[in-house]
This record gives C-alpha cells, structure tokens and sequence, in this order.
C-alpha cells in the first residue's frame, strides 16, 4: 500500500477501494495543540473537495476536507475523548475517517509522498 | 516564511534559541509558542511560573512640572482618578473617544518617592496602538508636559504562584510589594521598575529593563526550574479564563468601559465630576444602563467557540443578540472559554443562548467572570 497527500494536508491509505484519511505531521505541527475535532456520520456521502471534519487547535478552527468522492463507512471515534492523538499519533493512531471509493479513478490526482514533500519546501 | 517589516523585540535571539514559533503580531515578530506547547505552557503558568516577553508594548513617560499638573492632564484623556494615585502606586484605565469609545486600555503608574522625576506620570500601552495613543495624547499635550517614548526599555512579565520566590531570589524586597504597588530594585547592579500585576490572573511582576539586560534578566529567570517561557498563544487563554480584555476583540472604539465591565477602573470622584472624553455619555450608561455589556460565555461540549461568532436567544431566531468577541480553550477551567457582548436584558448569569458554529446552534451558558478564580497578592 502506498501512502498519497493531498495540497491540503491531508495523508490518504488506499486498501480494496477503502480510502483511510488523516492530516500530516506537518499539518499538525502547523496547528498546535489540538483540542477537539467534529468527525462526519458514517453513511454520509461526500464529494471530493467536501469540508466534512474540523480540527480546534488552541489558536484555529481548521476544516479536513474529503479528498475523494465516496460514503464514509468509519469514523476515529477515539479522537473525540484524546484529540491531542492528532498531535501524538497524526500519520498514524489519529485517522480520521474511512471512505469506501466511488471512483477509483480520482485517486490518480493525488501526491506521491515526493511530490508533497517537494510543497512543503 | 519570514516578514522583514516585522520589528524585534530585544529578546528575539531567546526565543529562537528557546525554540519558539514565531508569528507577526501588532508589528512585532513574537513568540507565539515555545517547543512546551500552549497548553502546557498555560497550565505552568497557574502551577509554577511562566515568563513572557511583553517589549512589544509601548512605555512612555509624562512629565510635567508636577505631580498635580501631570495627572490633571492625563485625566483629561482617561476616566481613572490619577491625580490621587499614591507613589509607588498602579491604576488599569482607558484612552477614550469623544463618544466614550476605547481608544486603548493602558497602565498609568508613579514611582516610589524619590525615584524619577517630579511630575512624571509612566503609562504602558498596547503595542498595536501605541502610535495612535502617542498621537492623541501629543495632540492634547500643554506646553508644560511632554511625552518621552521609552524605545530603549524592554518589558518582561514573571506570572504564576512562584513568580515571587524566583525574582525575591534577586530582588528580596519584592516580596512585599502589594498587588499593583510599583518599586525600583537593581538586579545585576541594574536598576529597573517593577510592578506587582500582569495580564494572566495570576499573583506576578512585570518588569521594566534596559533593553541592553534584558536578555541577561530573561536568562536569569529561565534558568529556574520552576519557570517556563510562555508565548502569546497562552497568553491569551490565560488572559481570557481570567476574565482579562484584549484590546482590539473585547474592547474597541465602539465599545465603552460601562459596556465592557471596566466600571470598577472608574473612581468614584470622576463619576461624579467626568472631565474626560465621552462624559456625558459615560455618566448617563452608569445612570442608566448600558444597552449591551460583555459578558462571559461557556459553550456546551468541547468545541471553542471564536471571535466573530454570532449569539441568538433560541435555535430558531434570526435576529442575532450578540457576538463573541474572544475564545478559546480553558486548561484550568476545563471546558472552552468566551467572552462576548449581548443585549443587556440576556446578559444575566445562567441566561442560555444559541451560538451559531459552522450552521448549527450551539447552546451557550452566560457564566460570571473571571473563569478561575484570581490569584492577586493582597
């Protein structure tokens, strides 16, 4: 499996048509420490470029976007209790929701980890 | 990303070698947070000591032929009794517009007897104002007063439950100084003005020194174990759970201090006689009532609720009651924390209302200020 990112920050594992989203560790480490994060219902639908999650640090209010098309099938209902695991774990333990893949064909759009890393120069 | 218009503060190299974020603020580059985190450092504030680079805000001296004459013209521009502020004494007022709006919120303070010179009254003003404060007061200024900018001074804030202990290790007689009571100490052979106040509701000092010692001094106390650097990021929530105005979100131009709490900063014989900017109208809201007032606010869940966020008096509403002016988490109160204006009828304690967060209405609780109790030596 092969991490993708997108422009905003966000990092995306790709498994049989199942999309497991979070923000980077430099989104993170942008935002300070994190005190709440509003996650999505599954079921919902979302499209591309949708805000559907909102991260508080202790400065902003940032939105996480959709960065593909699909239905949310889970959410980290772990962050609700320990938001401050986006700042511990964020590549990892503080995925934020699961998306079951509508169109496959979008994730071609996505960064490579050497194209993200080359925009954070 | 870097602004080269951002001016420094004689603390600057510190703070990057302390491993701080940066952020332009007020002109100034500053520290918005070292490598502790806010929260933390927050949380170090109320428990131990936090230690903070204000150089950013304005000092400036009056001086005047005398006493009397000094505090007679500054309070011609603010609504505080100065003439009957003691030496070695501190007062908290307001510059104010014609129409009784706030200019800016500022320290005016003297020296102990025989300390400076006579007739000399030293204000601290907000570092985003200081050029329109110097402007209006230079505009007001008699032949006999004038107005000496301090840009050589640099300010520094000790605040917290130990504050005492770390700065009577070199200056004992700190220990004695009462809440807002001013002295002169020399540490490291150097003199410098220190008042027992600050900004975060906590028990402190705030420190004026030569720009020169005041990486020195700063070097001093950061070496205490018992003392963390503190940014502005904390600053504010700090500032905010003690129930503490920011100049420019809770109070502005078209705010009053009767809207905005600050009738306590008003003495008695300036109520009674005005003979400051906005009077009239000043006297007529304590007569009165104002028609809005700042109130505190506690949104129900965990989510802050920020500046800008508009107040309805029920999920259905549509015409909005009141907005919030500042928020953000409270480490030391536990939930997020706000403070806001509504119309005076919804301003009472317990009042639920309706704020609006990303299209939902989320209750808020009107709750009495400050948020954690106050800290102050008495």
């Amino acid at each position: 499996m092969t991490r993708k990112f997108t422009e905003d920050h966000e990092w995306i594992d790709i498994a049989d048509g199942v999309a497991t989203v979070g923000i980077t560790d430099y989104a993170q480490e942008q935002m300070g420490d994190v005190v709440f994060v509003e996650l999505p219902e599954a079921g919902t639908e979302v499209k591309k470029g949708d805000a559907i999650a909102v991260v508080e640090s202790v400065k902003v209010a940032s939105d996480v976007y959709a960065p593909l098309t699909g239905e949310i099938t889970e959410v980290n209902s772990g962050l609700g209790d320990a938001p401050e695991l986006v700042n511990n774990e964020p590549e990892s333990g503080a995925w934020f929701f699961k998306i079951k893949l509508a169109d496959t064909g979008e994730t071609d759009a996505l960064l490579d980890e050497a194209a993200y890393k080359a925009l954070l120069d | 990303m870097t602004d080269t218009d951002l001016k420094k503060t004689p603390l600057y190299a510190a703070h990057a070698a302390a491993g701080a974020k940066f952020v332009g603020f007020a002109g100034y580059d500053m520290p918005i947070q070292y490598p502790l985190g806010v929260l933390k450092e927050h949380l170090h504030c109320r428990a131990e000591a936090g230690l903070f680079d204000v150089s950013h805000m304005g000092q400036a001296e009056l001086h005047g032929p005398d006493d009397e004459t000094t505090s007679a013209f500054l309070e011609s521009l603010v609504p505080a009794d100065i003439v009957n502020l003691g030496a070695g004494k501190q007062r908290y007022t307001q510059l104010l517009t014609e129409d009784g709006g706030i200019i800016d919120d500022l320290m005016v303070s003297k020296l102990p007897e025989g300390e400076g010179k006579p007739g000399q009254v030293n204000i601290v003003v907000n570092a985003s104002r200081k050029d329109i404060d110097y402007a209006r007061i230079e505009a007001n200024l008699p032949d006999s007063i004038t107005l000496t900018k301090r840009e050589d001074l640099a300010l520094i804030a000790l605040q917290g439950p130990a504050a005492e202990a770390v700065l009577a290790e070199l200056a004992p007689e700190v220990a004695d100084m009462a809440f807002m009571q001013v002295a002169v100490v020399t540490i490291d052979g150097t003199p410098m003005t220190v008042s027992r106040s600050g900004y975060t509701g906590e028990d402190g000092y705030e420190i004026s020194v030569p720009a020169d010692k005041a990486e020195a001094l700063w070097n001093r106390f950061a070496a205490s174990d018992r003392v963390e650097p503190v940014g502005l990021g904390a600053r504010d929530s700090l500032r905010l759970e003690a129930g503490l105005c920011l100049y420019g979100n809770d109070i502005t131009t078209t705010t009053t201090p009767i809207e905005a709490g600050l009738i306590w900063s008003i003495q008695k014989r300036r109520r009674e006689e005005g003979g400051f900017p906005g009077a009239g109208i000043i006297q007529r809201e304590i007569a009165t009532g104002a028609l809005k007032k700042r109130v505190g606010l506690v949104p129900e869940g965990k989510a802050p609720i920020r500046a800008g966020v508009v107040l309805f008096d029920s999920e259905e509403a549509t015409k909005a009651v009141g907005h919030v002016t500042s928020g953000s988490p409270g480490p030391n109160y536990g939930a997020p924390v706000a403070m806001g204006y509504v119309i005076t009828p919804l301003a009472a304690k317990a009042t639920v209302l309706y704020a609006e967060v990303r299209g939902r209405r989320v209750p808020v609780t009107v709750t009495p200020m400050p948020f954690v109790p106050a800290n102050f030596k008495r």
